[in-house]
This record gives structure tokens, C-alpha cells and sequence, in this order.
């Protein structure tokens, strides 16, 4: 079967793992009802709220796979794709931690000194310190082996010049990890020459500028570095292995629920508008948006099995990927041709708020964290066409 | 809980008896007996019957695993629904019989009566009705047991070129008889049915991924295999999505079956499954077929033994808007705040 080629196990909940999914559930419902949050699409890359952050890190949700001695919870996988899955379908607030929950953490616990772990996971644990995405650049999207950012190697540490640009919330974050050149392009050998560095985003010769996207928010920015100094401690892993270690980031970046849920707040309020006694074609399109979020979730889930397996899904989370995030524009646009609102973020009624949430932030989720051709040309790579 | 070795014993037979030729040959009419004996000296016919009944004693997952290779090798046999027989026989502690059997009635419309012993009343579009030895049949609050040779048969033909016949019951006496249990009814059956034809769209899905890969590999225009174009590159990720896809959604209808799991979860996960296998039928029956080009559609090529069975099993015991419908009522019905409990079915009910 696929199962060969693409392997998603099933996934079954202990009685560890419903009580920590109803804990979430009840956390979220008093909130919900206390107004500690209105539900909104895109809640994980749009919905930045330090308080929110830090009322998850007080209940232990927030790096929950992580060695204790570092503020983690040596919990599995699946524990955090619980408490992931559960805040993404609600529509709660999560873009503050979520770059260093999901994927700068875990770097810095795989790769980073131990001054790093020490000084930095905590805090993340915490739900206080959060960080920025610094791969892409001005000419350097998909195509991420080609970053023309430079460190270059002074007493002491480096001094990096260049831009890096769409990294959400760096004007509001603590760290950057910036993939960076150190050592002259290549041709032959394109993936290597890279370095990942932690940068302290208060550093002079740092200036980041934002972006307003087509929300009319200031989500991205363009990260200027003028001569700005990094002190030698803060390379992460060896210099001239970012390649490696950036793709590793990338996998855990691709695999979970926020790669098919970003728009489900839409469906849920959709189903609240339609009532309980929907015509044909209402229950019709809800019933095949359901299917295809429960196939999908069951990919998903069987991603983060694998990761509690010490498997590198990495062919397997692209797909997903792809699939998912096709699967959350469909899903605003079944929604939009069944009960067409009058979208505006500021509507007063739910549905047409997250209706104009999940128009407006669709056309990022098949881009950010690898186009949707990138992730096919993984798949294919893997089917042996490539 | 499943059991490699049943999916291997499967795979095995079918990759060595059950080859296009074969195929071909049962569309015209030649029942492939090797196949058929093979398939069944193994225990994989009755797989869902204990062994006091007569049956192979397999778990219920394990059923579903030959489903798949019975869908990815487009056997030409009833075996989807001899299993399927035998699953219903069981239900009702009947012993099941030797040979091909099929189960009726499969269409919502159909009604069988029994008065006095003596059954009255059509079904139509039996699968395989014309081969099969014996039927198990739901009637009237019963599990019935029924030689084929007892009714009245009108050819019909599928998609696929397998038999579909409509079957006449007037006069005919049962074999056996019992009542049916608690819950078995016609909907039970229609829905272990829609995850049946689920398991074999997983699987004829998963093949027609492989055979679209290898032939993208080996045709050549332009200088250069085709694979190495981008969009057919780009084309062949989507069905492999589709088929991974298809496979998550049969899996977990399988499962609900296997636990028997028949209230709204159950009943969610296998309306999904149907709904959302069918779709993934359309979709990759298209590209492969896009893939193929001219070669595809032609009959000398084996393509379409899986193609049209798909064609033809996503309409069987409902099909994507009938499944969906009834699982947007049951999220309706259930509201907007259960809609995600609902989803992941963990809805503390």
C-alpha cells in the first residue's frame, strides 16, 4: 500500500493523553467564555498575544517534549500536538511562542551550546522569549541555498551584513536564528558555506523593518544587518552545517496541525450559522469538509508518531503539508459560496470576522514554511521521478 | 492488531495468479479458477467467519487488509463480497457455506419479504450474483442464507465489466435462517459495505500510483522520460497525496468496524472514509489517466482494471454526496462546539 512509501501509523490516546486533551478543552472554554480570546483563522501565525503565551507556559504547555532541567516537560510528541491541535481548531492566540516552541527550541536542544539551553529554554517554556524565522531573503525564497547574507569571521565572533526578510514578529520577538553565509558560494557544492547563528534582535547594526501585508497588518519585516556583531557563543551547531541543520527545522516546521487547521474556526462558525437542521447542499459541503480534515488529521497524527519514534518524516510531513494547506483555502471557499457574509475583520458577527480572517491570511499558508511546489518536488524526489 | 502475514499470503497469491491476463479473461466471461481455489484453500474468502463456523477465524483488520490487495490487484472475483457474506452470516451465527457467495439487497430501494418460509421481492445490482453459489441475505429482521440457483437472475454489468445482476426471490426457501442481532439492519450492512468498497479504493488508489510512477519512468517524449517534466512531476505528488489520503480514511472505517464502533463516531469515521476515498477515486483516476496519455485508454492496457473499478465503487453503497450529507447532518445536529470533539472523535459524550 502507500504505507510503503509513505508511512502514517495509527495513532490511539491513553487515558494520560484524553485527560490532557479535556485539561486544554476546559482551559479553552473558560476563556473563551471570560473573553480571554475571540476565535480567529490563521490564530497560530497571526494572533500574538504574550499573555496568552505565558498562560500556557504557566501550565506547562509550551515545550513540553524538553528535558525538565531546561523548563520542558519530557513529554512526547503527541502530547504538544494535543495541546497544538486543540489551540489551531479553536482559533486561540498563539503566534507569540509559536516559532520557538515549534522549531527554535528544538534547535537549540539538538544543536545549541549549553549556555544556550540553559539561558534560553526556560524562558520559551515560560512563554516569554520568542523568536523570528531568518532563512529567506530579498533573492532568496524558495531556492533557500542561495542567501547572500554574510559573517564574516572578526575577534571575538562575526560581523553579519545582509537582509533577511518575511520573518513574522521580529519586531516584537527576542531572538532570530538566521541562516548566514561564512564561506564563499560554491556552485558545486550549493549547500555548503551556511552557518545558523542566534541573534539578540537589541544588537546594534540590526534594523528590522516592517512589512504591512494584505491584512493591513504588521505581521513580516525586513531584518537589515549592518556590520552587526554576533559574539562566537551564539553559533548554533558547527559553522558551515546550517544546510543540515536548517532542512532538520524545516521537517519539524512542515508536520503539524497548524498545516491543515489554520482555517477551521471558519467551518465551525459556518456549522453555528447553519443551525441544527441544515438543507442538502449546506450539510453536503460541511460533511466533505469534515471527511477531509479527518483523513488529514490522521496523516498528521501519524507524523508525530513517527517524530516520537526518532523518525524524520520528512517526505511524509511535505505531503501533508501540500494537501493541508490546499485543503485550508478550500475550506474558506466552500464556506464563502455557501453563506457569503459581509467579510471584515471587523464585523461584529464570528463567522463573517473569521470568514475575512481565513480570505485575507489563505493565499500565505501555501508559501510560508515551503511553497507548494517546493513540497511536490519533495514528493516526487521521493517517488523516484526526481 | 492486524497481522502481517494474511496481508502478505494476499499480496503473494494475487501478484502471482491474479496478472492483467486474468483480468481480461473474467470480463469475458472465464471464472479464474486457480485464483478462486487458491484464494480459498488460504482461509482469505471467509476470512470474517470463526472457526466454528466454518470460516478463517482472521480479525476483523485483517479482512481489511485483504480488501486492499483485493482492490490493488483488481481481482476479478467476488471476494470483496464473500467476505462480506461471511461477515453477515457470522453476525447471525449462521455456518458459511463453500465457494463464491454475494449479499444482498446492496440499493436502498429494494425490498425482500419472507412469509411462511417463502421470500418474495427483488434486489438489484447484485455484485457478482451470476458467480456466486449462495447469498446472504438481510430480509425482513433476518439473516437468511440463499442458493443462488433458487432465484430468477437478469444480467447486468458494472463499469468494470463485472457482473451486477438483478436477482428475483419469489418462491425461493432459505437455507438457513436466524434472526438478526440487536442494531442489524439495512443501514449496518450499507455501512460496513461503504467501508468495505473504502478498503478496496485504498488499495486500487495505492497501485495506480505505482503503475503511473513506472510508466512516468519508462515513457519517453521529448528526449527524456516524462517523470522529468515538472507537471507531470507536480501531478503524480497529488495522487500520491489522494491515495495516502484515501488509505487514512478506509484505515479508520476499518477500525470503527473492527470495533464495532456503529454510533455517530463509527458512523462519522466511515461516512468520511466512503465520502472521502471517492473522491480521491475521481481525482487520481484522472491523473493517472492524464498520465497514461493515449496508452491508458486503451483496453490493451491494464490501467483500466483499476480505473473503472474505481469508477464503479465509488457509487456502491452510497456515494460521496449521499456519505457527506449524512455526516454534515450529524456534525449539524451535534453543533458548532462539538464540531472539533466531533472531528477527532473524542467528543465526551
Amino acid at each position: 500500500m502507500t504505507g510503503d512509501r509513505f508511512r502514517f501509523p495509527k495513532v490511539e490516546f491513553g487515558p494520560e493523553e484524553r485527560a490532557l486533551r479535556e485539561e486544554v478543552r476546559a482551559f479553552i472554554r473558560e476563556e473563551k467564555a471570560s473573553g480571554g480570546f475571540t476565535p480567529m483563522a490563521d490564530s497560530w501565525g497571526s494572533g500574538w498575544s504574550p499573555e496568552w503565551s505565558r498562560k500556557m507556559g504557566g501550565r506547562g504547555w509550551l515545550g513540553m517534549m524538553w528535558p525538565k532541567q531546561y523548563g520542558g516537560g519530557e513529554k512526547p510528541a503527541l502530547h504538544r500536538y494535543i495541546v497544538t491541535e486543540e489551540m489551531v481548531s479553536a482559533g486561540a492566540p498563539c503566534a507569540a511562542h509559536w516559532v520557538a516552541d515549534r522549531q527554535s527550541g528544538p534547535l537549540l536542544l539538538r544543536y545549541g551550546t549549553e549556555e544556550q539551553r540553559r539561558s534560553i529554554l526556560p524562558r520559551i517554556a515560560a512563554g516569554e522569549c520568542y523568536f523570528a524565522i531568518g532563512m529567506s531573503e530579498p533573492d532568496s525564497g524558495s531556492d533557500l541555498a542561495s542567501v547572500r547574507t554574510t559573517a564574516v569571521k572578526v575577534d571575538g565572533g562575526w560581523r553579519i551584513n545582509g537582509r533577511k526578510i518575511w520573518s513574522s514578529g521580529a519586531h516584537r520577538s527576542h531572538y532570530m536564528i538566521a541562516l548566514v553565509r561564512t564561506a564563499p558560494r560554491d556552485m558545486k557544492a550549493r549547500h555548503a558555506g551556511l552557518t545558523q547563528f542566534l541573534v539578540d534582535l537589541k544588537s546594534p547594526g540590526i534594523e528590522i523593518r516592517g512589512i504591512r501585508n494584505i491584512a493591513g497588518e504588521r505581521h513580516f519585516n525586513e531584518t537589515v544587518f549592518d556590520d552587526a556583531f554576533v559574539p562566537d557563543d551564539m553559533v548554533i551547531g558547527e559553522a558551515g552545517d546550517g544546510w543540515r541543520q536548517v532542512t532538520g527545522e524545516l521537517a519539524i516546521e512542515r508536520s503539524g496541525p497548524e498545516r491543515f487547521l489554520s482555517t477551521f474556526p471558519v467551518l465551525t462558525e459556518l456549522v453555528r450559522e447553519l443551525g441544527p437542521e441544515p438543507g442538502d447542499r449546506d450539510a453536503e459541503t460541511v460533511g466533505a469538509l469534515a471527511a477531509r480534515t479527518m483523513a488529514l488529521r490522521r496523516m498528521s497524527l501519524g507524523i508525530s508518531r513517527l517524530l516520537d519514534e526518532g523518525e524524520a518524516p520528512e517526505v511524509a510531513a511535505a505531503l501533508v503539508k501540500d494537501m493541508g494547506t490546499r485543503f485550508e483555502g478550500e475550506l474558506v471557499r466552500e464556506a464563502r459560496n455557501l453563506l457569503p457574509a459581509r467579510a471584515a475583520s471587523q464585523s461584529p458577527d464570528l463567522y463573517g470576522k473569521v470568514l475575512a480572517d481565513g480570505v485575507l491570511h489563505v493565499p500565505s499558508s501555501t508559501i510560508r514554511g515551503g511553497t507548494n511546489e517546493v513540497l511536490k518536488g519533495i514528493v516526487a524526489r521521493e517517488l523516484g521521478l526526481r | 492488531m492486524s497481522d502481517r502475514i494474511v496481508l502478505d499470503t494476499a499480496e503473494r497469491i494475487l501478484a502471482d495468479l491474479c496478472p492483467p491476463d486474468v483480468v481480461n479473461d473474467a470480463e469475458t466471461g472465464v471464472w479464474p479458477t486457480v485464483l478462486w481455489e487458491t484464494l480459498e484453500e488460504s482461509g482469505l474468502t471467509l476470512a470474517w467467519v470463526r472457526e466454528e463456523l466454518g470460516g478463517g477465524g482472521a480479525e476483523t483488520g485483517d479482512g481489511f487488509d485483504i480488501l486492499k490487495a483485493a482492490g490493488a490487484w483488481a481481482v476479478p472475483a467476488p471476494l470483496a463480497e464473500t467476505l462480506l457474506a461471511g461477515w453477515l452470516l457470522e453476525q447471525g451465527g449462521l455456518a458459511a457455506p463453500d465457494g463464491p457467495m454475494t449479499v444482498a439487497p446492496v440499493g436502498p430501494a429494494d425490498t425482500v419479504e419472507l412469509e411462511d418460509g417463502v421470500l418474495s421481492g427483488a434486489a438489484r445490482q447484485v455484485p457478482f450474483a451470476r458467480q456466486a453459489g449462495h447469498i446472504a441475505l438481510l430480509a425482513a429482521g433476518r439473516i437468511l442464507l440463499v442458493e443462488r440457483e433458487a432465484c430468477a437472475l437478469v444480467p447486468g454489468i458494472s463499469l468494470a465489466g463485472e457482473a451486477r445482476d438483478d436477482l428475483a426471490f419469489d418462491g425461493a426457501r432459505p437455507l438457513r435462517s436466524a434472526p438478526a442481532p440487536e442494531g442489524l439492519d439495512r443501514d449496518r450492512l450499507t455501512l460496513v459495505g461503504a467501508a468495505v468498497r473504502a478498503a478496496q479504493m485504498a488499495g486500487a488508489l495505492s497501485r495506480l500510483l505505482d503503475q503511473s510512477v513506472q510508466y512516468a519512468q519508462e515513457r519517453e517524449q521529448f528526449g527524456r522520460p516524462i517523470g522529468r517534466f515538472q507537471a507531470v512531476q507536480h501531478a503524480l505528488a497529488e495522487l500520491a497525496g489522494e491515495a495516502a489520503a484515501a488509505e487514512a480514511a478506509a484505515d479508520a472505517a476499518g477500525e470503527a468496524v473492527a470495533a464495532r464502533d456503529f454510533g455517530p463516531h463509527g458512523i462519522a469515521a466511515i461516512a468520511a472514509a466512503k465520502a472521502r476515498a471517492g473522491e480521491a477515486a475521481s481525482k487520481g483516476a484522472a491523473i493517472a489517466h492524464q498520465v497514461h496519455g493515449a496508452m491508458g485508454f486503451t483496453y490493451e492496457h491494464s490501467l483500466h482494471h483499476r480505473t473503472r473499478r474505481l469508477w464503479c465503487w465509488r457509487d456502491e453503497f452510497g456515494n460521496e454526496r449521499a456519505w457527506s450529507v449524512r455526516l454534515g447532518r450529524l456534525i449539524a445536529a451535534e453543533g458548532a462546539d462539538t464540531l472539533w470533539p466531533f472531528v477527532t472523535g473524542s467528543h465526551a459524550a
